[in-house]
């Protein structure tokens, strides 16, 4: 019995190990590219002094392991398109997880206590936020503020507002429903306490119901960040031409593709990491018990 | 999402309701009318325009008029059209049933296996969904190129093709189905297996009559949360499958795009909610009727 146990153990350890596998394989490929020199034939060709600086066209095959070098990293953080469209997708994301928390966790305060028949209507539209693919909402977006130019002269041109408008929509479902799970889960004994105390409305939310709240507040800003910053599809038809980092991305994945994506990339991946693990110690230091089940809603 | 919802009502003590209240603490009503005019504005508003785009009629370029023109509809229902939602709906389905195939033991892995470790294993989960989804689906292509290792030296070479789609589905979207399931299987209670084998269950029978059991809630809401956007996706099949395997997304995109058939693709895109609505639709039947019959 015992040893029939272990076999399922080990037989469930090995598949577990091949899908992580599966999972960070490309990412370390990826990562490893990186560092890979154009082709032997294109630098026979190519006579320039810094070898980074080849034009993509010129490059050869950069899929198989040319040599060692570190330069696509100074081309990349070099480069004149994407770092302002990195810089552009950092403003349009703080904005974004700005926008959709406030929104969100006003929505989600009033909605946890309400009746469900009042709720219910309200909560249909969140999920139809969510279920709707990104796709539709971004061309819908697009006729609308083409359309709202045109007729009412209301709204901004397509550029980084229009951008931030489409993705809010999204995010403020998302923020809403993780701010209201935390919300319910606490319960209402604390606040009750502070009123019968003699606490105000208002000093109760702000010394009770607002730090207790704050792992689902900042889980919900940084996902909206997240969502925003990685956002290829609704920027893509809403943009006018504002150039966000993923849309230069995709672009390059597309055509023109170097090494020095791969290095931007790595460094995008090294510092999502750092963010994580400074959110998982916060999260840890602020008193809040993240067990498991948050930590499972979190990225959700 | 779903998940997020589903963990609330459990901390209501019964011991803090039982107490008769004076008092209640409540949040205004009000606090809902900023998202409520947001959503009405930029959500329900171009939601509106789309519904009177598919009805308009094309008047050269770039040029439409408003009325009841339903031919755009009569044009998706021919062949061509039926068959890219077919292609769309197949390739979902096929994502999904793989992402289940995969993920589900990884999940009970974690959840029954695991005790130390338990927390990181979720965490590198985690840790690739919040990097960037292109940036995933172009590692993906490094790996897959026709001039890579894989395809030269191992023989496999599907870049460009439906095989590479689905790859790219199930890496893309699997640590957003093994989370909810992971949560489903975190709450089951796994002295009911111990139970169950010491009254002579076999352990597959005890698997399949009590964790499956338990579990399929979980099941199908991770499905419901992969199949969803794997419907609507745009990115993978245009990176990796290069225009040669096109979904519903690919075309809306290119009658923005370049087609500039704006009528059409309005059309095409309450097409893909109308049959995104009948599996969401499904799920709150069979969700509610969960609710009434089982726990």
């Amino acid at each position: 019995m015992r040893r029939r146990r272990l076999t399922a153990k080990q037989a469930f350890t090995a598949w577990a190990v091949l899908v992580y596998a599966f999972l960070f394989l490309p990412i370390l490929v990826m990562a490893i590219f990186a560092f890979n020199k154009p082709s032997p034939a294109a630098l026979a060709g190519f006579h320039g002094s810094d070898i980074c600086g080849i034009p993509p066209a010129q490059i050869g095959n950069i899929t198989v392991w040319n040599g060692f070098t570190a330069c696509w990293f100074s081309a990349g953080l070099h480069d004149p398109t994407y770092i302002p469209a990195i810089l552009t997708s950092l403003q349009i994301a703080a904005e974004a997880a700005i926008i959709s928390t406030v929104l969100g966790l006003c929505a989600a305060l009033a909605l946890a206590r309400m009746k469900p028949r009042l709720r219910a209507p309200f909560d249909s539209l969140v999920y139809l936020t969510l279920v709707v693919p990104e796709i539709v909402i971004a061309v819908a977006s697009l006729i609308f503020f083409v359309q709202a130019r045109n007729h009412f002269h209301a709204f901004p041109p397509l550029g980084k507002e229009t951008i931030l408008i489409g993705q809010v929509v999204f995010n403020a479902s998302v923020a809403m429903l993780i701010i209201r799970a935390r919300f319910v889960g606490m319960g209402d004994v604390l606040e009750e306490a502070a009123y019968d105390l003699g606490s105000g409305p208002l000093a109760t939310f702000r010394q009770i119901t607002l730090p207790r709240l704050m792992p689902a507040i900042v889980a919900a800003a940084l996902l909206s960040f997240t969502f925003s910053f990685d956002d290829y599809v609704v920027p893509a038809f809403t943009n006018g031409t504002t150039n966000t980092w993923p849309i230069v991305l995709y672009s390059a994945v597309r055509f023109g593709l170097t090494p020095a994506v791969n290095a931007l990339a790595t460094i995008m991946l090294g510092l999502t990491l750092v963010a994580v693990v400074v959110t998982a110690v916060v999260l840890r230091r602020s008193r809040a018990r993240v067990g498991p089940q948050e930590v499972a809603t979190l990225p959700l | 999402m779903a998940v997020a919802e589903k963990t609330p009502d459990v901390a209501a003590a019964p011991a803090a309701t039982r107490r008769r209240r004076s008092f209640k603490p409540r949040y205004p009503a009000w606090l809902t009318v900023p998202s409520l005019l947001y959503y009405t504005v930029f959500f329900l508003g171009p939601m509106a325009i789309l519904v009177a785009f598919s009805l308009a009629t094309q008047q050269g370029f770039g040029s439409l008029k408003y009325g009841f023109d339903t031919s755009q509809y009569h044009q998706i229902a021919s062949p061509l059209y039926l068959s890219i939602f077919e292609r769309t709906l197949v390739m979902a389905g096929l994502g999904t049933v793989l992402a289940i195939a995969v993920g589900y033991p990884v999940a009970y892995w974690m959840a029954r296996y695991l005790s130390t470790y338990k927390m990181l294993a979720l965490l590198l989960i985690v840790v690739p969904f919040w990097t960037s989804f292109l940036i995933r689906t172009y590692a993906l292509k490094i790996i897959l190129d026709p001039h890579g290792y894989l395809a030269k030296d191992v023989g496999i070479n599907i870049l460009y093709t439906k095989y590479a789609v689905a790859v790219g589905l199930v890496y893309n979207y699997l640590p957003l189905f093994i989370l909810p399931v992971f949560a489903s299987l975190e709450r089951m209670d796994w002295t009911l297996i111990e139970a169950a084998t010491d009254l002579g269950a076999r352990p597959f029978t005890a698997f399949r009559e009590i964790t499956l059991r338990l579990t399929l809630p979980g099941v199908v809401t991770g499905a419901l949360l992969v199949f969803i956007p794997m419907t609507g996706e745009y990115i993978i099949p245009n990176i990796l499958g290069g225009g040669n395997y096109e979904f519903v997304g690919n075309v809306i995109g290119d009658q923005f795009n370049q087609a500039q058939n704006q009528p059409f693709g309005s059309a095409l895109s309450i097409g893909l909610m109308l049959a995104l609505s009948v599996f969401v639709i499904a799920y709150i039947l069979v969700a509610t009727k969960e609710e009434q019959f089982g726990a």
